[in-house]
This record gives structure tokens, sequence and C-alpha cells, in this order.
């Protein structure tokens, strides 16, 4: 899609530089006269969002690390220090601890557009694979991260994830006690945790650069699925997206900072204030909410080893999807059907969620007089979930009928009633 | 016998913690509410309020709680109990000095290699009432007075829950709950059974600003000196958010003035 | 590419208006950048704790003299050094005029005080109301930094062409009362602020 090069140096430096390294014939190709649909709505800027995200977490967490002792006796006490005697250390911290759950917002918005719009369909299924490995990192980056504080969530929460590997049949007691550095969680487990979650985000930024990488080839799908034909239906990324996706960064930072100078304790838990302690765990444990869906279908599973591997096959799921779907059409805006199964995944999320900060025995408000409780639940939206991928997509695909698409890009925008006699000819050429 | 002793006392600390669970859960109050001056996104701390807590803590709280996060001469620093302009510097402040001075701390070694005692000074940390955990855990049944620093933020609901629970003595326990010697019915904590005493009472210290020592006013005053330990620069986080939030709305709205002009004449 | 970019030429004072639109975002961006960016700055510098890294103090009445203690203050060496009668004669007899630094470096006194034996030794300290100082003990002692002004070493005792200090790393030599004599050091080693708060105790800070 993307054509020659528009690129012209125009002093006599960047000529010898052109020659040399054509570093800013790359980022003029990728970042100005890109040529990107016409049509992208709100839900294309999560992709500038999540960059700013990224770069965020980690100039905050950079600086963080000149202040913060890896060390079961100091880190608590570090982290105090960071709040009250660094300069802007509390400014720090609360961005990097809230940072990371406007990043989750923000890919999970990404996420369900790209499962809406059909963004994981030929040709983009190794770009829907790379963000998958993407948010995989960031979940264990977010989880390594969390234990740093050495409270009782950080401390308690270390131990019910790696004790998740004690699952695993032969191999479980070595594993953890290799992951452990010893025979329970301790400072040799929050030393090389927080080794590791200093190395992450750079990997992080370079999957991310093999992520753009993999979208400039096909380039951007867009709200109709449609496959760009000609240059009418593309602008150039700059200045049109660069002001759009701006402002709708701008909009993000505003909630952002929101949460970080006005309600900066609302999405940790008070038991984290605690310093960890080996001996008593807390009443109610429970995930940071952006890992709460996957907590919920691990509860689902009443044996041990069973609720491990649903809970990866959850993440799992995600990678072979792009050849589970069997649709033609890759926007939801012409599966009449699909749309509907689509909404109930999201509901499914949502309550996923819902269930895992709840007690598996207390009753669901409302249901809970039909007996049902928050353990049944969660089995309900477990099943749905993968129902979703492993047998609403495959299959729906062969059923559904869609509706009439547009002929182009550039006709969608003009005005819905230019349906073109082209439309079964588009659809074929998807 | 030493080693009977501590399972002992772990067993008392483990069942104080299973006791919430297994005493059917929900069974005891919920925080009552209250209204702080320190709320919103304008609220700030009523100097008043801070001093007369400091009081409270120092004269009541601090002989069990200490507060392993606070220097005293944050009780001078900006948005701190004591701050007086003129003394930027939270060491040369008179009143900080002062309630330093009258703290013995132990520092050392000296040349000899011995620990001394002098006169504490804006620079030493809060006194701890114990030498170590077990110490604590020793001096109190078996139950260990936690940590003030963060106490606020470490409690669901902190300050409502704190308030809630120093004045609340004077419920009659529920028949199927026995309170064994040494332990207090108060619904508001969890389980209902708590090591500590009730501490307040009125007229328990004189206020030097001549405001009436009531429980209500005392544990009103405690918890905002609380809230203020457990978040120093509140103050600070709210005046820059106010900053914050007007540039990025007037930027948002300079963004979205861009955006229209740069696609107004692009249908899409 | 579409033919959307060509509009851009229409109207005189339709597009200075737009350029001015555009040139107040990409300024705003660019001040609330800067704005954003001190905080990553400044969070370098020394905390408040560090800043409140209170006192030292040092009992000067057991020193005998001729003697020489190296004490800690806020982080670093100072040498405290009780000079015999003749260092101090030999030390006042050098003309302020002839020194490499003729500052006082004395942070007890106001800036740009000259470069004396008096104005370096502890008769420049504050003394606390009530307490009684031997003025000879004071005109003695010399309180000073000890890292080289040069580049931070520590300079040996009793070496150099002065018998005072010598530093081992570029070759300084500095006098009984602190200054630098010959060497590639700028300033005399500074004296911190001080106080006497008993007759025997020398407070620093």
């Amino acid at each position: 899609m993307s054509g020659p090069s528009t690129y012209e140096p125009k002093t006599g430096f960047t000529r010898w530089l052109d020659k040399r390294l054509p570093i800013a014939r790359l980022g003029w190709d990728s970042f100005v006269d890109f040529p990107t649909p016409r049509n992208l709505n709100y839900w294309w800027t999560f992709g500038g969002i999540l960059a700013v995200c990224l770069m965020i977490q980690i100039l905050t967490g950079i600086v963080l690390a000149m202040h913060y002792v890896p060390h079961i006796d100091y880190s608590c006490a570090s982290v105090e220090r960071i709040d009250r005697d660094v300069n802007f250390g509390w400014l720090l911290r609360n961005s990097h601890a809230n940072g990371a759950s406007m990043f989750f917002l923000a890919v999970y918005l990404h996420m369900l557009r790209g499962l809406y719009y059909g963004s994981y369909k030929a040709p983009r299924e190794l770009l829907w694979i790379l963000g998958v490995v993407i948010y995989l990192l960031m979940m264990a980056a977010a989880f390594l991260g969390y234990v740093l504080p050495w409270g009782q969530m950080s401390f308690w929460g270390a131990m019910v994830i790696t004790n998740l590997f004690g699952a695993l049949p032969v191999v479980g007691t070595p594993v953890t006690e290799w992951l452990w550095g010893g025979f329970s969680v301790g400072n040799a487990t929050l030393n090389r945790f927080f080794s590791l979650h200093y190395l992450i985000p750079f990997l992080i930024a370079g999957v991310v650069g093999l992520h753009i990488w993999a979208l400039h080839v096909p380039g951007n799908n867009n709200p109709t699925g449609l496959t760009v034909k000609t240059g009418a239906d593309t602008l150039p990324f700059h200045p049109y997206y660069t002001v759009k996706d701006g402002f709708a960064i701008v909009v993000f930072l505003i909630i952002f900072a929101f949460f970080v100078f006005y309600w900066p304790d609302a999405l940790g838990h008070a038991d984290n204030y605690v310093e960890a302690d080996a001996l008593v765990t807390p009443a109610h444990i429970v995930p940071e909410w952006y890992l709460l869906p996957f907590y919920a279908i691990l509860r689902a599973v009443p044996d041990k080893l069973g609720g491990v591997i649903l809970m990866f096959g959850a993440i799992g799921v995600l990678f072979i999807l792009p050849w589970l779907d069997t649709s033609r059409v890759r926007s939801m805006r012409y599966r009449p059907m699909g749309r509907w199964f689509f909404l109930f995944f999201v509901i499914a999320c949502l309550g996923l969620g819902w269930v895992g900060a709840e007690l598996p025995d207390n009753k669901v408000p409302v249901l809970g007089v039909l007996g049902l409780d928050f353990l049944w639940m969660g089995r309900i939206l477990t099943l749905y979930y993968f129902g979703y991928f492993l047998v609403v997509l495959p299959l729906l695909g062969l059923v559904e009928k869609p509706a009439e698409r547009p002929a182009s890009i550039e006709r969608s925008v003009l005005g819905k009633d230019t349906f073109g006699a082209a439309a079964p000819v588009a659809a074929l050429a998807e | 016998m030493k080693i009977i002793q501590r399972l002992l006392v772990a067993a008392v600390g483990v069942l104080a913690l299973a006791v919430p669970t297994a005493w059917a859960a929900g069974e005891y109050y919920k925080p009552n509410k209250h209204v702080w001056s320190w709320e919103g996104p304008f609220g700030t701390y009523d100097r008043g309020e801070l001093q007369r807590g400091f009081l409270v803590y120092q004269q009541v709280c601090s002989a069990c709680h200490g507060m392993e996060q606070l220097h005293l001469r944050n009780l001078g620093e900006q948005g701190g109990p004591f701050y007086l302009a003129e003394y930027p510097n939270a060491n040369d402040n008179p009143i900080v000095r002062a309630i330093a001075a009258e703290y013995i701390v132990e520092d050392g070694p000296d040349e000899f290699g011995d620990m001394f005692e002098r006169p504490g000074r804006p620079s030493d940390r809060f006194p701890y009432p114990y030498a170590n955990q077990a110490q604590g855990r020793a001096a109190n049944g078996g139950a260990y007075p936690p940590d003030f620093s963060v106490i606020v933020k470490a409690r669901k609901q902190g300050p409502e829950y704190i308030r809630s629970l120093l004045l609340g003595y004077d419920y009659e326990p529920p028949d199927d709950l026995e309170v064994r010697p040494g332990n207090y019915y108060n619904p508001y904590f969890p389980g209902g059974l708590l090591a500590m005493a009730p501490q307040l009472q009125d007229d328990l210290i004189e206020y030097p600003d001549g405001a009436p020592a009531t429980r209500e006013q005392m544990a009103h005053d405690v918890v905002t000196f609380l809230a203020w330990a457990s978040e120093p620069h509140m103050e600070a986080r709210k005046r820059m958010g106010l900053m914050v939030m007007i540039y990025l709305l007037a930027l948002a709205g300079l963004l979205y003035a861009a955006y229209r002009q740069v696609w107004s004449n692009v249908k899409h | 590419m579409t033919d959307v970019n060509s509009n851009h030429e229409t109207g005189g004072e339709d597009s200075s208006r737009r350029d001015f639109l555009y040139i107040a975002t990409v300024g705003a961006v660019g001040v609330g950048g800067v704005f954003a960016f001190w905080p990553f700055i400044d969070q370098m510098n020394p905390a408040a704790d560090t800043l409140a890294l209170s006192t030292t103090e040092i009992n000067v009445g057991d020193l005998e003299e001729g003697a020489e203690i190296t004490v800690k203050f806020r982080e670093r060496p100072h040498f405290v050094r009780r000079r015999t009668a003749e260092e101090v004669a030999a030390s006042a007899e050098v003309a302020v005029n002839s020194l490499p630094d003729g500052d006082a470096r004395n942070a007890n006194l106001a800036a740009g005080s000259p470069a004396t034996d008096e104005n370096r030794s502890a008769l420049s300290a504050v003394i606390d109301d009530g307490v009684e100082v031997d003025e000879t003990l004071r005109a003695s002692l010399l309180v000073s930094g000890a890292n080289c002004t040069h580049l931070g070493c520590v300079p040996t005792e009793g070496a150099g062409d002065y018998g005072a200090w010598f530093c081992p790393c570029h070759g300084s030599h500095y006098d009984t009362s602190g200054r630098i004599r010959r060497g590639p050091a700028p300033e005399n080693l500074p004296i911190p602020p001080m106080t006497f708060i008993s007759a025997t105790t020398l407070r620093l800070g």
C-alpha cells in the first residue's frame, strides 16, 4: 500500500544524511506522508495514546529507580521516602502507579477496536499477534511492578501468581523455587522482580517497533473494513492524524491527570500500604482491576492445573484468533449477527472483571434470588468468553449473511446513498 | 518455654485476623460518614485541627503507635501543622525545635563506640515506642499496635473508619460474642473485638487554643492530623492539579480548534 | 492523496488566523512539555531528608596541641586541628595579598572577607549565649573542609612545603590555616558554619 517514497531532502546536510542513513526518510514516510484511510474514527487514536503511555511509564520508571531500594527491609520505606522527601516524588510515583492503569485502559479499548473492526484478519495476522505479545509483556511488567512496594498485596499477589507454576506436573516445585530463589517469596524474589521489571518495558518498546512496522506494510484497517484502493481513500498522516491523535491524547491525559492529582489511590488497595507480612494474609486479596477477568477465569475451575491452563488459554486463544474467524467481512459494521455476539462478549469481559473482585461464594445482587453466586456467574461468563472465539467466530462466518457494503472507503464517507454496483466486487476483493 | 510462648503469641495474632472471616462477614458496622475540611478538589487541612490533632497523637496515641516514616521536621514543612512562612527551612522553625527538644533521642556511637542520649532535633525521626515488633507485641498482649505513618491510606475509608473506631466503644456486644479480658467490643473493628481500650474521654487533654476537648472534637482533630501524616503533600498535589487541569483543558480546546481547521475541507 | 491540500492557499486573513492557531497550539505543547520535564530533572536534586541532614558536634576540649582529627559533616570529611602557637604565629605573618586566594572562604563571615589567620580560625565561630570559650583555644582551632578545592581528594596531613597538608592527587600545598599556597587548587579549604554551644563543644552547621 505504501507507494514510492515522497521524501525530498532539501538542504545539503539532509541530502548527505539521506545517502548514508535515511532515517529522516523513514520518519517522513512513516509519520508524515503515510497514506492513512480518511475515515478513521476516535477508536483509532488509542495507538498514539498507548505510545504516550509507554513513554510516561519508562520515563517515570527510570527516575523512580533512582530512589527505590529493592530490599525487603527498605523497599517500603524507600517508597514512602519517594512520596515524602524526593522532589516531586509523589507526582512521579502517582503517575507511574496510575499510569499502569491508564495503560491497560487504553490497551483494552485498542484491542476491542481491533476485535470489532476485524483488524486481526488477513493481511494483518502478524500485526495482531505482535499486539498480543505486547499485551502479555505488559501484564508481566504490571505484575512485577506491583510487587516492588512490598506491601501486603504485593507480597500475597506474588505468592499466589508464582504458586500457579506449582500446578505444573513434576516440575512444579522446582520451577516455583527457581522463580523465588528460595523456599518462598523473599528478598531474592524481590530483587529479581525489580531487575525484570526494569527490563520488560524495553522489550515492549522493541515489539512496539515491530508492531508499527507490521502496521505500515498493509496500512491501517478502517471502520468499513474495506481495503484501500485508490489515493482518494486516504489522507497523509500529517497533519490530519497527528492533530486528531494529539487531541485524543490530551483528552486522555485529562482523565489521567484527574486520577494522579485528585484520586491517586482510587485504583489501588488500602492493604498495599501495610508492609508485607509473611505470617498474615489479608482477608480479601484481589489483583489490580486490569487482571480481574483472568482471576475470575482461574477460579472458575475447581482444579488447580485446570484453572491455570484455562487462564493462560484465555490469552492463548487470542494468538490463533486470526484463523478462527471465518467471515469474509472484516468490520462488524456489516455483520448484523456478529455485532450482537460482540456486544455480549464485551459484557462478558466486564462481568468477569466484576466476578474477579467478589468472593466466589457471595450471591450475585438481584440474580442471587435464583441462587446464582459469583462462582457460577464466573463459570457461565468463562464459557461465553471461550465460546465466542472457539464456536461463534468459526461458525458465524459460515452462516451469517453480511450487510451490503459501500464500494469504497471514499464512497462510504461521501454518503450512504452512493452504494455502487461495484459492492459485490469489492467484497470479493477483500 | 520461650518457643511455646512465641507460638501462643503467633496463634493469638492469627486468631485475631481469622476472627473477622469466621465471625460472619458483614455483621460489623460500616464507618459513619463525616465531613472533613480536606475533602474535595480544593480542600485543605485546617491548621488549628492539625495542631490539636498533633497534641492528641503526642499525648494519647504515641504511647503505643509509632510513626516510622515521619521526621519531626515534617511538622514545620509546607502544609504541616506548624509551618511558618518566615522559616522555609523547618530545621530553623522555633516551634518545631522546641517540640523536638522535648524528646530524648538515642544517638551514636560516639568516639568511644558508645551510644548516648541527647535532646531531639528537627531532623530526627519521630521517636518509636518500641525497639522492634516483638517488643511491641509483648507489651500489648500479642496485638501489635500498627504504625501510623500511612494509617489513613492503609485502611478502607480510612478517615471515617478511624474516627468511627475511636468513638465506637459504647455498644453492647451481641450475646454470642464472648469478650475476654484484654479485649474490647467495638463493632467498627472487623470481627468486633480489639485489644485497644477506649482512649478518648471528654477533657482528656487541654487544648491551648481553648477549643473544647470533647471526644468528638479530639477524634476529628487526630484523624485530620493522621491524614496529613499519611500524605503531607496533599495540598501541593491539589494546587498543581488545578494548574495542570487548566492547562490541559486549554490545550484540548486549542487542539480541537486546530483539528477542525485541518479537517475543514475534507469530508470524512 | 486527495485534493485536500490545495485549499491551503485561499484567503489572506483566513490563512493568518489559521497560522496563528497552529503556532499557538505548537507553542502550548512546547511550553507544557518544558514544565512537565522539570520534575524529572528536579527529582535528582538533594531530597528533603538529605537537605535536613543535621549538625555535627565535636568535643574540642580533649584535643591536644598539634593534634588533628577528621570528622564527617554533611557527608563530607572535615579537618579539626588544634594548631601549636608557632603554627598560628607563622600563619599570621603571611601577607594576605601574597596568597593565591585572598578570600577567607568562611561561612561565618561575609563573603569576600580577607584570608587572615584570624578570619580562618575558630575566632570566627558564633558563641551561644552564656557560653564562655577560652580565646587561645579559639585562635588555635582550625576547622575546614577536607576535600581539596582542586578535584576533591583529601590532602595528606603533615606533608608539603608548608608543613600542613599536601594533596597527593595533583600536588596542591596548603598551609596551617588551610589556605592554598602552591599547586592547581583554586581556593582555600572552606570553613563550615560553626557555633560553640559549650566551652569545649563546637557544633558544625
